[in-house]
């Protein structure tokens, strides 16, 4: 076995060896113990993906797809399933960015979450959910994917649901369970289409056969690739089911980082990239993708502008960037949409991790209208979410400019209708810079919150009584709720560790591709699209240089209206929404898409199943199948008892009788 | 000596059996009863070996006798199991086989 395949196979069993250490003893170890060990199994993913990385670049470049096999689960009649890592450039792309950014959300859980009860558990819990992601990105075939797509949706369920006392939380947890569960179904239906006509779950083998198996445009192909599409949404949280995502804010924030940055909503984007053969084959599927990335893009912007919960302002801005990833890898833009996904990776964990310090100060309140003036009382807190938020809205130098900025150029390089995509990407960007600067002017700018005083004065706010945000219930603090008090950054230095370690990638992560400078992930990453027709593309100098110039001036533009609304004329954001009642209704009402999906999916199979139960099973099921057979066996049985007298010469009478028949009908056939 | 008499006297014999077999209530006596209607089907058996010459029929009423001492030996024993507890000699008190 090659370094790289023991490197492959070490990354991906690290997480699970922790959580089985965890699960198994982390109770006996003293304090924090549990959490250090959570952190050091995932510093020892993240070295051996740093491992195979290097052992990866010593590979010549046709070389660099490399399949590990464990074993066979069942190779017979035609199926080939075996337990395979594929490890190419994309997967040890994607596990650099899991396992990296996966650790230094573990780093800030330490000191985080230490008040709580389940500590323990919610270590446990975190190694699971990035062995589940490792192992979708390093499926070699269809069934190892599917598999490790399923465990992600399991391990999001036990996370979000992690208070599992509050109401709230736990039908969170059910509702982003329900519609991964959809996105699996989408995936597997998808595989069939696929393996019917390639015959091979393997993914290198299915990409190689799929031009001889599939003519382009074929239509199982295309209904296939559709069906992987809806399996990808659920997992991104694309329009139309995206609607876990924002209710999945209700976990600790150490886990909204973990879902939004580094695993679970990548896994879409991941899926379409590594895909890219037969998306190539089916443009129809592929058009679909991007017009799905671009709504979502633009929906999940306005829906941003409008709530004020400061989480799921974040959770939409999330939203948001992966319709452009979304839109990017299924417009071809593959290595780009990557980009993407990295920087976002960095930023958005930043954003989230200063969320978390900031909704700590504020003692378990999340509601943007209760915040302000926090700029003094935290002030490591506040540069964070300041770089975060900066990179968030495309800001050069920041690292969400380039990436941002390539994916637009790209996509507009397509020309014909992709123009449209191109002008709303950039109507997101201006969103982008709004919503942005909204949280951070509303937090942090204007008139200090009674919280933040008490903080510049060196004391902690402390809640008198717990209750949910959402609901305003009274909560303890045991198990199953939220812990006394969460920890502020300035305060615990491995939260500040996490924190200054990802200000810096989102800083410095853009320069890794800077246009005609740096091209580092593009030639990374073109072993594995190496056959497609859509990767090297160079747009002209001046579609570049107007992009650039575009992104910035949209980008400030944004923050330059936020400033005024939100810091110049404090009252004109009321003004405005009362203008606009009707548009500020359908936004905050996030453009009613649960009400939809209430009325047109749940209430009817609610109402089909009380039909079931209360028509079909009670009349048809208890009353004429199980009620009627067993009517008829009473009745026959109560026929047959009056027989049984008990006295004996009747029976003997019965015989003979019976004899005398026999005998004489005998004796008429004789 | 032609077989309709044997086979009369068969019948006969068999009848007042069955007869005794459904009108008394003494488990001794239907028993007896019993034993009639046995040999009455021995006789009959007896008198078709002779007409066709055949032993086969003789070995079966053997057999039968064999059954039929068997069942009484079993039939008293339970009489006098009866007997030892107290129990009603008269097949139509013993009734709990009822459904």
């Amino acid at each position: 076995m090659t370094s790289l395949k023991i490197f492959a196979w070490l990354t991906l069993l690290a997480p699970l060896a922790g959580t089985i250490a965890i699960g198994l003893l982390g109770r006996r170890l003293p304090g924090r113990g549990a959490g250090y060990l959570g952190t050091a199994a995932l510093a020892l993913s993240f070295a051996s993906a740093i491992g195979a990385l290097v052992s990866l670049q010593g590979l010549g470049e046709e070389e660099r797809q490399v399949v590990a096999v464990a074993w066979d689960y069942a190779n017979t009649v035609g199926v080939d399933a075996q337990l395979s890592l594929l490890v190419d450039p994309l997967s040890v792309f994607m596990i650099l960015v899991v396992s990296g950014v996966s650790m230094l959300i573990h780093l800030y859980s330490i000191g985080y979450l230490d008040s709580d009860r389940g500590y323990v558990r919610f270590f446990a819990y975190l190694n699971y959910f990035v062995f589940s992601m490792l192992l979708l990105v390093l499926a070699g075939n269809f069934l190892v994917l599917i598999i490790g797509w399923a465990f992600v949706g399991a391990a999001s369920y036990m996370l979000i649901s992690f208070w599992y006392r509050r109401g709230t939380a736990t039908r969170a947890g059910i509702k982003a369970f329900v519609i991964n569960v959809l996105g699996d179904v989408g995936l597997v239906l998808g595989t069939f289409f696929i393996f019917k006509h390639v015959g091979t779950l393997d993914l290198l083998g299915t990409f190689e056969r799929s031009k001889e198996a599939f003519e382009p445009g074929n239509a199982d192909l295309t209904a296939g690739c559709i069906l992987l599409l809806v399996g990808a949404c659920a997992k991104s949280a694309q329009i139309p089911l995206h609607t876990w995502l924002p209710d999945a804010m209700e976990g600790p924030t150490p886990v909204s980082a973990l879902i939004h940055a580094a695993t679970m909503v990548t896994a879409g984007v991941y899926l379409v990239a590594r895909m890219h053969p037969l998306f190539e084959l089916a443009p129809t599927a592929a058009d679909v993708g991007a017009i799905i990335g671009c709504l979502t893009l633009l929906v999940a912007g306005t829906i941003a502008i409008a709530v004020t919960d400061l989480k799921r302002v974040i959770a939409y801005s999330t939203m948001s960037q992966i319709g452009y990833m979304f839109m990017a890898v299924s417009a071809g833009a593959y290595a780009a949409g990557l980009f993407h996904l990295m920087t976002h990776a960095f930023f958005k964990a930043l954003l989230f991790m200063a969320a978390g310090s900031l909704i700590a100060a504020m003692a378990g309140q999340q509601d943007l209208d209760k915040m302000g003036g926090f700029r003094r009382a935290l002030p490591f807190t506040y540069g964070c979410f300041a770089i975060g938020g900066l990179a968030l809205a495309g800001v050069p130098p920041f690292s969400g400019f380039f990436s941002k900025d390539e994916i637009l150029l790209l996509i507009g390089d397509r020309g014909g209708w992709y123009w449209i995509l191109y002008v709303a990407g950039y109507v997101g960007a201006f969103l982008t810079g709004i919503y942005t600067f909204r949280m951070i002017f509303r937090a942090f700018f204007g008139e200090p919150v009674p919280e933040a005083r008490e903080l510049e004065q060196g004391h902690l706010h402390h809640a008198e009584v717990h209750t949910n945000p959402a609901t305003g219930e009274v909560e303890d603090t045991d198990v199953g709720f939220p812990g006394p008090d969460h920890h502020i950054a300035e305060r615990e230095p491995s939260m500040k560790l996490a924190m200054g370690t990802l200000a810096l990638l989102a800083v410095v992560g853009g320069f890794l591709q800077i246009p005609k400078v740096t091209h580092v992930i593009d030639h990374f990453l073109e072993p594995t699209f190496h056959d497609s027709a859509l990767y090297e593309r160079h747009p002209s100098d001046g579609m570049l240089a107007f992009g650039l110039a575009l992104g910035t001036v949209v980008a400030l533009a944004g923050i330059a209206i936020a400033y005024y609304v939100w810091v110049a004329n404090p009252g004109l954001s009321a003004r405005v929404r009362s203008r606009l009642a009707a548009l500020h209704t359908v936004f905050v009402n996030k453009w009613f898409f649960d009400e939809l999906i209430d009325a047109l999916v749940v209430r009817p199979s609610r109402w089909f199943g009380s039909f079931a139960q209360q028509t079909f099973e009670r009349v048809v099921v208890n009353g004429v199948l199980v009620g009627g057979t067993t009517g008829v066996v009473k009745a026959g049985s109560s026929a047959v008892r009056a027989a049984q007298t008990g006295f004996l010469r009747y029976y003997a009478a019965l015989i003979v009788l019976g004899m005398v028949v026999i005998g004489f009908y005998f004796l008429m056939a004789a | 000596m032609d077989i309709g008499w044997y086979l009369a006297v068969s019948a006969l014999i068999f009848t007042i059996g069955a007869a005794g077999v459904l009108t008394r209530r003494s488990p001794l006596v239907i028993l007896l009863c019993l034993e009639l209607m046995l040999n009455a089907a021995n006789l009959a058996l007896i008198a078709f070996a002779r007409m066709h010459g055949d032993p086969d029929g003789q070995i079966f009423a053997f057999i039968v006798m064999v059954v039929a001492a068997c069942e009484v030996t079993i039939g008293l024993g339970i009489i006098v199991a009866m007997h030892r507890g107290r129990l009603p000699i008269d097949v139509d008190e013993l009734r709990e086989l009822q459904g």
